[in-house]
């Protein structure tokens, strides 16, 4: 590798520690001169994707997993009981420890293997290197930087290469990135202009160029760099590089024949697919928190008892020394170190006994819970897409239950709520209107010079390309056949529209060849425009820009663009007539643009040029130099017209709105386009209804009186609506007035502009969301990429903390879609950008009310009955264990055996409540579907409040003291079976272990409102398998155990009378509150979803009566 | 293709999930399954007012009657306790309680009289109950090796140190080993009839039966196997430090000698609770007699082995007939009304609030 950095060339750069790395093509060091180079290190071509290697796996493995503070809580336990006297073996809590390890392990340890055997194969993939003149084949993993590289038709790129030259006559060659961002369009790259003509090795190897270029960056649409090509002696030329000469790894060559290019900077873990691949941040559900701060409650629980129960040992046991245990307590008559060590290992040792409280199979159950669960969101046969063939897609299962939590739906409109399915409408030049396949074409025939200019602007002003389905000089004969044997593809789907509108119109643009772009007129005729340069579109500056040259040797500069950033920089045009044109089609909901030309002197265009250039060539802040070029170029324009577009409502988005409305969400439309267009869009799709009271924030509004005035007077307007009114316009939405508010991206950016004028307005934000508080629908239209994400976080980060929602399908969502709570993305027609970022992508808007109202309620109640089931369950478990040292002189006793105290939440208990979390329906799906308000009843995470924690927590004390009572009365002191035998403290744990796992199963029962034959199956499965087990456990003396302790004693207990009749009695008294407060609440106070459950109970009833009565 | 690799990659050990959807998935139709779908039939019950009305009505029904029955089975359960600990000066077992140490040689008896005032049918069972003794202590009830109970010879001469400090005496392992055997209550207690007519009877006490089955026959075996003689069997080994005698001499049967002698198979199952019983003989009823126990005047003779003081515990014999449903105990019939009962009485609360609410609710949805 030989690699560099020239000063003399960087003299201007002043971050030092950002200086680019420089790549000598073909290993070819620079001609002597004043570069001295200092040799850096790069890495080689290969692919690291796995984790671990062969040496490392355990103890890496290991260390990461106890990196989770639940591994690590199980882990300093198990030592504890390894060290110290415990009550319980170290198997009791080392055996699920090592089998959740030993999974986790196997499944990473897997996962880690396929990816060293897809590392390996990709890293020994062959490749074509030019060397010496010669191709030569290599593999993948031996590239360094600075080779040249041959690559055919169909292959992929082995690593990050700048396209010297290829082998299509142009220079171009077309890419698919689908793996990288699926997007599967053709892109055009380009070579670098001065290395295009190389047709061979020998040639390509004469080159002698370094490339400098930026640090490897993740960002897959960004590089600059710069190319010096040394010839013979002269001074080197510098040309620059963009992201458009380099070709990623990962894409796909197509429609090429070959292309050389040289590996640039970035080779293996530096390219950008790999940087791309990296963990993204993670998200966590609201659920996961509350169930932290249960945890945090029940670590206190644990310390308490562990605490109370060392003070009583203390405190009032050892005085009264019994003589079983005096031998313990003999040390103790002098206070000492020893006795404080004493009394801290009894702390630990009752800490031991009761850690089941916490226990480790709750992790699991919830990962597993999530993971499996996900599943129904892909298997979801109602959100697959016949025409994109696709169903919604998990990309990542922790956030299932946070899509039942939504507050706000941040929306894009464009692609979302509309289909992105451009349809050119009309056009209008100099206020004539023009509409294909109608007789308003012919009408304005006379000739004037706009309509020329209008029509070739649009035909010329674009980056659509012209998708051939034969070779090159196919299509020229396909069009003049009348068959198109084209397309255009574009990522705009505006451009597609427009120069499809334009071919209706009589202007057909047929391809661009060598720079030239061949337009067919009205006429036949075939005009070519030299292409100089494109301004590219970017969603700051709203416009795009070309610079032709014609026939005729004019220069023109052609601008298209939405009305606001063209309106300002035009000096002549009609613009009163343009202007008016455009509000009547805003209203109607169509995007419009405006078109607007330049002529060019040649000095003018050589400053033009000169400008650019300069832009491009730089290496640092190239964006911003390029920003300012533009901005000097494009102005004094000819207004020539305005276009006008539709874009279709998607399907069924109105009754998405509608159904998220009354789930209790507030819908707020992001978008770019015009105020009056997004407004009628928000009309169509019944965000704002007639009734609805439209409140403005925007930029014409707050020129008039000062945003303070607006502020403030749409905040009285908003309160004076009484607040027990906004109460009952819960329910009916309909007759009372809502508001909307509308908001654009200057007025917004404005509102948020911290400490304008000193603290005193400085919270112009708490009455901006306070207004908003009481809108039911917002737009805000007019707005940046960043400013999406900046209204998402300022909405969570109000004093509600409500969870958000942002759903979009454009690269211009995605900040959103990663500021949100959830990110949504659907997948459209502007690439995969938005759904590979997103949590969760689904085809189509309209799949969002299932995904919501259905998915997320049924995921939401499922894991919060998981929740507290599980906590619910280890208090019954452990709290008689706690009640026990009162009766055992505080020595740890176990109450039950070791096999049940691990065996109970592996697999007693497990699985009902795993089944329970996966296929729960409360109501019907049809139910959720029609009844979107039942999505009230779990808002603001209701299930697990603390009220309802405490309830469950309660309940599982009572039924614990009931299980130990119970059984302590039963037990005291008397007979138990007809032979006058007595019975020892292993039966009477195991009396109350029955009764616990038998009641806390059939406490689940009782949740379950849909029973399918596997809660069946698995329900009854497992207390049977309980039974089964204790009969064999008690069956036989086992060899391998050192204690015989449960020998018969289940079989013992089985046969004795008075102890069925004592664990029916007590499983009923347990299950009774339960059963009471269940009947009692839905009877007193019935929640909607407990209305609808009896609603279709009833119509069910009806439904079989009507079919039954006729026999 | 790499795409699908990385998605598997975990941050930190969590057991997380890449989430379903990989390459392979993509652009096929899911299954329309019924699972798959979610729309797996199912029966979908509601706990309202009213299908809960009857299990309750039916649970008061079944549980009344049970409960009462309990409660009459209980009453007519006869029991009689005494208290020999000798704590009362009055005691006759006072003296012996007083000058008490684990290994005085000469034994110390005292007799104390009592009245039966019901008479006795059927079997009666003798037990001896023992109070504030914690037998459930942890480290008590681990104090044991299973394996030198079961027979096991190298467990004999090497006891499990779970024994600790109960494993060895003078270099010798102790057999039985560990704390329970050694606090083997000791006391023999002797049961006469003091017949009207002056003559005191002995009562035949059977001391066999009253082990499980099970713990008799397979938990506990006596080293050696088949060998009759278990003074070889136990050879090397000596007595626990308490014991004053060896195990081996626990009785003259060779049947319920050794391990396998009842009395310290009763001991080795540790009580549940630090107020327990234990059985200690049987009485069997007589076939020519008809009661077992008749009315009058006994005495109970006590060799006062057993130390209880030092930890203010208490010693009992108890008496007491045996029904199906074991012995004397209110309160599971007690239970079982009190729960019938609420049952019963809640049913007729929630008949009213279903009359109440239950019309009103079933009208809003039949309405909506």
């Amino acid at each position: 590798i030989t690699r560099g950095h020239q000063n003399k060339l960087f003299l201007t750069l002043q971050n030092r520690t950002r200086i680019p790395p420089c790549v000598y093509i073909g290993h070819k060091e620079p001609p002597p001169g004043a570069e001295a180079y200092i040799p850096q290190r790069y890495p080689d071509n290969r692919i690291v994707s796995s984790k671990y290697t062969f040496w490392n796996f355990i103890p890496k493995n290991l260390f990461e997993q106890f990196r989770r503070i639940a591994n690590f809580y199980f882990l300093v336990i198990f030592l504890v009981q390894l060290i110290i006297d415990t009550p319980t073996s170290p198997v009791t809590s080392g055996l699920p420890l090592f089998f959740v390890i030993t999974v986790t392990a196997i499944k990473q340890g897997y996962e880690d293997w396929l990816r060293h055997k897809a590392d390996c194969s990709i890293n020994e993939c062959p490749v074509d290197v030019v060397q010496q003149g010669k191709v030569v084949r290599t593999q993948s993993h031996k590239l360094r930087v600075g080779d040249v590289v041959m690559v055919r038709e169909d292959e992929t790129f082995p690593c990050d290469l700048i396209l010297l030259s290829s082998s299509r006559h142009d220079g171009t060659c077309y890419v698919t990135t689908a793996s990288l961002d699926g997007e599967s369009s053709h892109k055009t790259y380009y070579a670098v202009p001065d290395t295009m003509a190389f047709r061979t090795e020998q040639e390509v190897d004469s080159l002698h160029a370094t490339i400098e270029c930026e640090q490897p960056q993740p960002d897959l649409y960004k590089f600059v760099g710069r190319i010096n090509i040394y010839k013979d002696k002269e001074e080197p030329v510098a040309r620059p590089l963009g992201a458009e000469n380099l070709l990623l790894r990962g894409a796909t060559l197509k429609n090429t024949q070959h292309i050389y290019g040289t590996v640039a900077v970035y080779t293996g873990m530096e390219t950008k697919m790999a940087l791309n691949y990296q963990s993204k941040s993670q998200k966590r559900s609201a659920v996961e928190k509350s169930m932290n701060a249960f945890l945090i409650v029940y670590l206190c629980i644990l310390i308490s008892k562990a605490v109370i129960n060392t003070v009583l040992k203390y405190a009032w046991q050892c005085p009264n020394i019994s003589f079983t245990y005096s031998l313990y307590c003999t040390f103790l008559d002098t206070f000492s170190l020893l006795q404080v060590i004493r009394a801290f290992t009894d702390f630990l040792a009752f800490m031991v006994l009761f850690n089941y409280i916490i226990p480790v199979s709750m992790y699991v159950t919830v990962e597993m819970q999530k993971f499996l669960g996900s599943y129904f969101i892909t298997w979801d046969e109602e959100m697959f897409d016949e025409e994109l063939g696709e169903g919604a897609q998990v990309n990542t299962s922790d956030l299932n239950e946070e899509l039942g939590q939504v507050e706000y739906v941040f929306t894009d409109k464009t692609g979302t709520l509309t289909e992105n399915n451009m349809e050119f409408i009309e056009c209008c030049v100099d206020g004539n209107v023009y509409i294909p396949h109608s007789s308003g074409a012919e009408e304005t025939d006379e000739s004037c010079e706009h309509e020329d200019l209008f029509f070739r602007a649009l035909c010329l002003c674009h980056t659509v390309q012209v998708k051939e389905e034969e070779t090159v000089d196919g299509i020229k004969r396909g069009i003049h056949q009348g068959r198109p044997t084209s397309f255009y593809i574009s990522s705009s789907p505006d451009e597609v529209a427009l120069v499809e509108g334009m071919k209706r119109l009589g202007y057909t643009y047929l391809r661009l060849k060598d720079n030239h772009m061949e337009i067919l007129n009205k006429d036949d005729e075939i005009e070519r425009f030299e292409l100089l340069h494109v301004l590219n579109f970017d969603s700051v500056r709203r416009r795009m820009s070309v610079i032709v040259k014609s026939s005729s040797g004019e220069y023109l500069l052609f601008c298209k663009g939405a009305d606001s950033s063209i309106f300002p920089r035009v000096v002549s045009g009609k613009v009163e007539q343009v202007k008016a044109r455009v509000e009547q089609n805003a209203v109607e909901g169509l995007r419009t643009l405006c078109v607007a030309y330049k002529r060019l002197s040649t000095s003018e265009y050589e400053e033009a040029c000169h400008h650019l250039t300069e832009a491009k060539l730089a290496l640092q802040d190239r964006e911003q130099r390029l920003a300012q070029a533009y901005d000097i170029i494009e102005r004094d324009f000819v207004l020539l017209g305005a276009t006008a577009v539709e874009d279709r409502l998607q399907e069924k988005a109105a009754d998405t709105i509608e159904s998220l409305h009354k789930a209790g969400m507030k819908v707020w439309v992001l978008t770019g386009d015009k105020m009056e267009t997004a407004a009628a869009t928000c009309y169509a799709s019944k965000l704002f209804r007639r009734s609805t009271q439209i409140l403005e924030l925007t930029k014409k509004r707050t020129e008039e009186q000062s945003l303070h005035d607006v502020l403030f007077e749409l905040n009285r307007t908003v309160l004076r609506q009484p607040h027990g009114h906004t109460r009952t316009e819960q329910d009916s939405n309909f007759d009372c007035l809502d508001f909307g508010l509308i908001i654009d991206g200057a007025t917004l950016s404005a509102v948020l502009k911290p400490n304008q004028e000193g603290a005193a307005h400085g919270n112009y934000r708490e009455i901006f969301l306070e207004i908003c508080r009481n809108c039911s629908a917002v737009l805000c239209c007019r707005m940046a990429p960043l400013q999406k994400a900046q209204i998402v976080k300022l909405i969570k980060a109000s004093k509600e903390h409500p969870i958000t929602l942002a759903i979009g399908d454009g690269a211009n969502d995605v900040s959103m879609i990663l500021e949100a709570h959830v990110g949504i993305g659907i997948m459209g027609k502007e690439g995969r950008q938005a759904a590979r970022n997103s949590d969760y992508a689904i085809p189509k808007f309209k799949h969002l009310k299932k995904m919501l109202l259905v998915h997320g309620h049924y995921y939401y109640i499922r894991i919060a009955e998981l929740v507290q089931y599980f906590f619910y369950k280890n208090v019954c478990f452990i709290f008689p264990q706690f009640l026990y040292q009162f009766f055992c002189g505080f020595s740890q006793q176990p109450l039950y055996d070791t096999a049940y105290l691990t065996l109970y939440n592996i697999s007693f208990t497990s699985l009902p409540i795993l089944l329970y979390s996966l296929v729960e329906q409360h109501v019907t799906i049809e139910t959720l579907k029609r009844e979107p308000s039942l999505y009230r009843d779990i808002a603001k995470n209701s299930l697990l409040r603390w009220p309802v924690f405490l309830y469950w927590t309660c309940l599982g004390v009572f039924d614990a003291v009931i299980f130990f009572f119970g059984a302590y009365f039963l037990f005291d002191n008397t007979t138990f079976t007809s032979n006058g035998q007595m019975f020892g403290n292993w039966t009477f744990g195991t009396l109350v272990f029955t009764v616990l796992v038998f009641t806390v199963t059939l406490k689940l029962a009782l949740d379950t409102h849909h029973w399918t034959w596997i809660n069946h199956f698995v329900i009854w499965g497992s207390l049977l398998f309980y039974v089964i087990f204790s009969l064999l456990w008690g069956g036989i003396i086992w060899p391998f155990l050192n204690y015989q302790r449960m020998y018969y004693v289940f079989m013992q207990m089985l046969s004795s009378g008075p102890a069925w009749l004592s664990i029916i009695l007590l499983i009923t008294v347990s299950l009774l509150p339960d059963v009471i407060k269940k009947v009692l609440c839905r009877a007193m106070c019935p929640t909607a979803t407990e209305r609808a459950q009896v609603g279709f109970a009833l119509k069910w009833r009806l439904y079989k009566a009507a079919f039954f009565t006729p026999k | 293709m790499m795409a699908s690799t990385y998605n598997a990659k975990d941050e930190d050990g969590h057991i997380t999930v890449a989430g379903p959807g990989g390459g392979t998935l993509r652009s096929r139709k899911p299954e329309n399954t019924a699972f798959k779908q979610q729309r797996l039939p199912a029966w979908q019950p509601i706990l309202t007012a009213g299908t809960v009305l009857p299990a309750f009505f039916v649970i008061g029904l079944i549980f009344i009657p049970i409960g009462i029955g309990l409660y009459v089975t209980s009453n007519n359960i006869k029991e009689f306790e005494i208290d020999y600990t000798g704590v009362d000066m009055s005691s006759p077992c006072f003296n012996c309680s007083q000058n008490f140490s684990w290994n005085s040689t000469r034994p110390c008896t005292c007799s104390i009289p009592f009245y039966l005032d019901q008479p006795y049918e059927s079997n009666v069972f003798m037990y001896y109950g023992l109070s504030n003794f914690y037998q459930n202590h942890r480290r008590y009830v681990k104090s044991r090796d299973d394996s030198q109970l079961n027979g096991d010879s190298e467990a004999l001469t090497k006891p499990s140190k779970e024994c600790e400090p109960y494993a060895f005496h003078d270099n010798k392992p102790i057999a039985p080993c560990g704390a329970i055997a050694n606090s083997m209550f000791n006391d023999s207690l002797e049961l006469f009839y003091n017949d009207p007519n002056g003559t005191k009877v002995q009562i035949h006490l059977m001391k066999t039966g009253i082990a499980w089955w099970t713990d008799k026959h397979v938990k506990f075996r006596n080293p050696g196997g088949n060998n009759p003689n278990l003074t070889v069997a136990f050879q090397g080994t000596t007595k626990p430090v308490n014991w004053r005698k060896p195990v081996y001499e626990l009785d003259s049967d060779q049947e319920n000698d050794g391990f396998i002698n009842e009395d310290f198979i009763v001991w080795m199952r540790t009580a549940a609770l630090p107020t327990f019983r234990k059985l200690y003989r049987i009485i069997q009823k007589k076939k020519d007699m008809v009661l077992t126990l008749p009315r009058g005047n006994y005495t109970l003779e006590v060799v006062y082995n057993y130390p209880v003081r030092s930890f203010e515990g208490r010693k009992r014999m108890i008496l007491s007939t045996i029904s199906w449903m074991g012995g004397k105990n209110p309160f599971l019939g007690i239970a079982y009304i009190t729960v019938g009962s609420v049952c019963f009485f809640l049913g007729v609360v929630l008949l009213i609030i279903h009359h109440k609410y239950g019309n009103r609710n079933n009208s809003a949805d039949i309405s909506n």
